[in-house]
């Protein structure tokens, strides 16, 4: 008596409408950077520079009287928001203020911050400041690049790693299942604007180790059957291989994310943007290592010799099915 | 077949042994960290019979390595500081001029009278009377330059000389700019440390960032601008005769002199003489006190060197005013009452208590040897980081169990002895990283939720394929053993590749994301150990016991 997510034997078919599959994941990414074009990211602090100021306090919050309040400095863009957390007590009001990075400033101006402070404590009496961060515009602009360049980084030794170790073939297929994965979570945080930090590099390439796992292991039983059924056509060799490792596929993602939705729920929200980033790349990067992986794979054909040069090739009726 | 040699199952116990023994501490966090803070201080202090009952509540035999928890779980105070390194070049280029000055002077018969020009920071322009003398000039100059003792700029010296016309130039070369650059940024961070630790906070990080930033975190502290009125200052104290004092911000102070502000008294300033008589680098020591009309001051006491300096001139110019000058600014200007030759003295000035404490800290620090610029600040207040603490442990209990339940409603047996081993791999997990002080953060919990996650998946490779390899029946151990044979392959590969993208993290990212990078890559080597070697110790100790003749996996 075992829980099953898939019956023991199963045989879809998965590469029946690769083609489609294939389009449907290059317009999906079209989409996600026509929406990044057009509406850009919701860029934390982080990136662009300037202050949060994330306050705490008793009494209702409203966030008229904030802005009320911070108008009279004159300090450009200030965004306020309130937060909600089914964590919070209920005589828990939390805000987030945002501020942009001061013109003429290189370096952090305590002055400002100390203004907004004293400015909102005469509103609110008992407003605490529970966390201020400010970063200046000449780091913020060196992260943007720190963080573009680990994810490339990270991507250009993936395929690397894998060329090694398998064919160019699986890299390439790989590689853009990750650039597809990567460029959808980028989509989503477009299109819905969540706040787009350092964190959520990280979780990206999270995202890219995930995914990644998750080719690696069907790329794996694809390389063990062509060896086997050196016969067969490719379409039927990774619809095999893909049938043989879904019941782990399915496993894997599902205990990954009984933990992610744990802490998307649980874990507060100062992660929430963190953690929601991830629990979409594995559905993303499971969803990639079959239809896009694998179909790129199909779409480009692999060297079937692996071994030693098969003597019965020639006059075999699939002879030339990897031309 | 199934076989393990004996010094294989005890290595692996052993090291589980010691994740469980290592991890331990963290369980009981507030209670071994207070004991640790115990012993530190009687240590330092002596102990007194509450510190020993303190310390006396961790044993001393069990491991009290914890793993640090960062700012943004425990609070406290992150600021990223930019050297200005340049500043050092000017005062350089002042030192310099007596030297060439000196020099030149030998040679006036071939090059005239010399005269220094107004020049832009960090360079020298003088003036030669005589061009056809520029030769001699520049062999002169170009004789005081130095080698550079530095591994980079070997063979190079440390300034640059040009003539044109009747105009000598004086630079430091690059070489010696990347030198001066990294004895600056050096002398600056062993300065803000002594600094946070004359303050006394609990594990500071100090830490260099590139060529010429500082990072500096401290837990525990309030607010980022109290960290910034720490460091922020230069605390350059000196001690100059005083020529006049006026109240026009643009008088002409003359050659040799400069015009500075008075600290407390807007619309005075004062005329001093540029070179001090004693600095704040002969100081011993300082402390905070009283004058004799309970006012908040300053006692300070100079070295053997100062106390004959200080002695001197106070000998020769009694009743004429001294001005006590910290970074560019007159604190006081007290006339001199009398020889005062034991080289120790107290600064009065409007003080506050903390102000008068605050400066004697600066004092016995030492001055930073160039001003500092902060680029990034961080507040994190200490409510924020129990909060963040109380919903990852309530996240990563529940993550857990589901965890836990899921694989063994799948996996049945199978499914409890990958348990075991998820449970033993979040211990070995914290043991190491409390085994390297690696600190945890909010980021860093989410990286171990996804490693509970994720340390399954190469049981379940495992699992899923010894469940093919029954179908084949070739009975229950040889299905046992292929399965792991031919998972392996598999899951080095996922790991190996997702272990690069940590390296690359951990190399390129800093603070929480740094440390998520080090919880997702440890906790990739701990689940492949517990994943490979624990939960099939366990499977062969429970299959040599029962010979089942069938398994259901």
């Amino acid at each position: 008596m075992r829980l099953r997510l898939v019956p023991e034997h199963t045989s879809f078919d998965f590469f029946k409408h690769w083609k489609l599959w294939l389009g449907f994941s290059g317009m999906m990414m079209v989409v996600a950077f026509i929406s990044f074009l057009m509406q850009g990211l919701n860029y934390g602090i982080d990136f662009r520079g300037g202050t949060t100021i994330r306050t705490e306090s008793a009494t209702n919050l409203d966030v008229g009287v904030y802005r009320d309040a911070l108008t009279p400095l004159g300090l450009g863009d200030v965004v306020i928001s309130e937060v909600f957390d089914p964590g919070f007590r209920a005589d828990q009001h939390v805000a987030m203020i945002r501020i942009q990075a001061q013109d003429d400033q290189e370096a952090v101006s305590a002055e400002m911050i100390d203004q907004v402070e004293g400015a909102l404590k005469t509103v609110v009496p008992d407003i605490k400041f529970v966390s201020v961060e400010s970063v200046g515009p000449k780091v913020s602009g060196e992260l943007i690049q720190t963080a573009v360049l680990a994810v490339v980084l990270a991507i250009g030794a993936v395929l690397v790693y894998i060329w090694l170790r398998f064919e160019w073939q699986f890299a390439l297929g790989a590689v853009v299942a990750l650039i597809h994965d990567v460029l959808l979570t980028i989509g989503i945080f477009s299109e819905l604007q969540i706040k787009f930090d350092l964190a959520i590099i990280a979780a990206l390439l999270t995202i890219v180790g995930y995914s990644l796992n998750d080719t690696v292991v069907v790329f794996d039983r694809v390389r063990e059957n062509l060896r086997k059924y050196k016969q067969k056509p490719l379409a039927e060799v990774l619809n095999l291989s893909i049938n043989e490792t879904l019941s782990r596929t399915l496993m894997t993602s599902m205990t990954t994310l009984l933990a992610l939705i744990s802490l998307l729920v649980l874990g507060g929200d100062v992660i929430r943007g963190f953690v929601f980033a991830m629990t979409w790349g594995v559905i993303v990067g499971t969803y990639s290592s079959i239809f896009v992986a694998s179909a790129i794979l199909l779409f480009l054909g692999v060297k079937r010799d692996w071994s030693k040069p098969d003597p019965k090739k020639t006059g075999n009726q699939f002879a030339n099915i990897d031309a | 077949m199934l076989q393990f040699e004996l010094w294989k199952r005890v290595l692996i116990w052993a090291v589980c042994a010691a994740g469980i023994i290592l991890s331990l501490p963290n369980a009981f966090y507030n209670r071994v960290e207070q004991a640790n803070d115990a012993r530190a201080a009687i240590e330092k202090s002596g102990a007194t019979p509450e510190r020993e009952a303190q310390a006396a509540r961790w044993p001393s035999y069990l491991p009290s390595d914890l793993v640090n928890l960062g700012l943004d779980l425990r609070g406290g105070a992150h600021l990223l500081a930019e050297v200005r390194v340049a500043d050092v070049y000017k005062s350089r280029m002042e030192a310099l001029w007596p030297e060439i000055r000196d020099a030149l002077r030998a040679d006036r018969a071939s090059i005239g009278t010399i005269r220094l020009q107004p020049s832009p920071e960090a360079e020298l322009r003088i003036r030669i009377s005589q061009p056809e003398g520029m030769d001699t000039a520049l062999k002169t100059v170009r004789a005081l330059a130095r080698p550079i003792q530095s591994l980079t700029g070997a063979g190079s010296t440390d300034i640059v000389v040009s003539g044109s016309g009747d105009i000598i130039t004086v630079t430091l070369s690059e070489a010696e700019k990347l030198a001066t650059d990294d004895r600056t940024v050096r002398q600056a961070l062993e300065i803000v440390r002594r600094r946070i630790d004359e303050v006394g906070t609990r594990e500071p990080t100090i830490q260099r960032q590139g060529a010429n930033r500082i990072l500096i975190q401290v837990p525990g502290i309030g607010s980022a601008a109290e960290l910034k009125s720490i460091i922020g200052t230069t605390a350059q104290l000196t001690f100059n005769p005083v020529v006049g004092r006026g109240s026009d911000p643009d008088a002409n102070p003359g050659v040799g002199n400069k015009l500075l502000p008075a600290l407390n008294e807007t619309g005075t300033y004062y005329t001093v003489e540029a070179a001090p008589v004693v600095t704040g680098e002969e100081l011993v020591d300082a402390q905070p006190s009283f004058d004799q009309n309970g006012r908040p001051a300053v006692s300070f006491r100079f070295n053997t060197s100062g106390a004959r300096k200080f002695g001197d001139y106070t000998r020769d110019n009694i009743g004429s005013p001294f001005a006590i000058v910290l970074d560019d600014e007159v604190i006081s200007a007290p006339v001199i009452q009398a020889h005062i030759a034991g080289g120790s003295g107290i600064i009065t000035g409007n003080f506050t208590v903390e102000e008068s404490t605050n400066l004697a800290v600066l004092l016995r620090a030492g001055a930073l040897p160039a001003g500092l610029d902060f680029l990034e600040e961080r507040t994190i207040g200490p409510e924020l980081g129990q909060d963040s603490i109380d919903a990852g442990k309530i996240a990563t209990g529940v993550a857990f169990a589901g965890v836990l339940i899921f694989m063994a409603l799948a996996y049945g047996l199978f499914g409890l002895f990958a348990n075991v081993a998820l449970i033993l791999n979040i211990a070995l997990m914290f043991g190491l990283l409390s085994l390297i002080g690696a600190t945890l953060t909010l980021p860093g919990i989410a990286g171990i939720v996804l490693t509970v996650g994720m340390a399954v998946d190469a049981n379940v490779l495992i699992f899923e394929r010894i469940r093919e390899e029954l179908k084949t029946a070739k009975g229950p151990s040889r299905a046992i053993e292929l399965g792991y044979e031919k998972a392996l392959s598999a899951i080095l590969d996922a790991n190996i590749t997702t272990f690069i993208t940590a390296v690359i993290l951990f190399a390129i990212g800093s603070g929480p994301v740094r440390g998520f990078a080090i919880t997702l890559g440890l906790g990739l080597i701990t689940s492949v150990f517990t994943a490979i070697y624990v939960t099939r110790l366990l499977i062969v100790m429970w299959y040599d016991r029962r010979r089942p003749k069938t398994i259901e996996v």
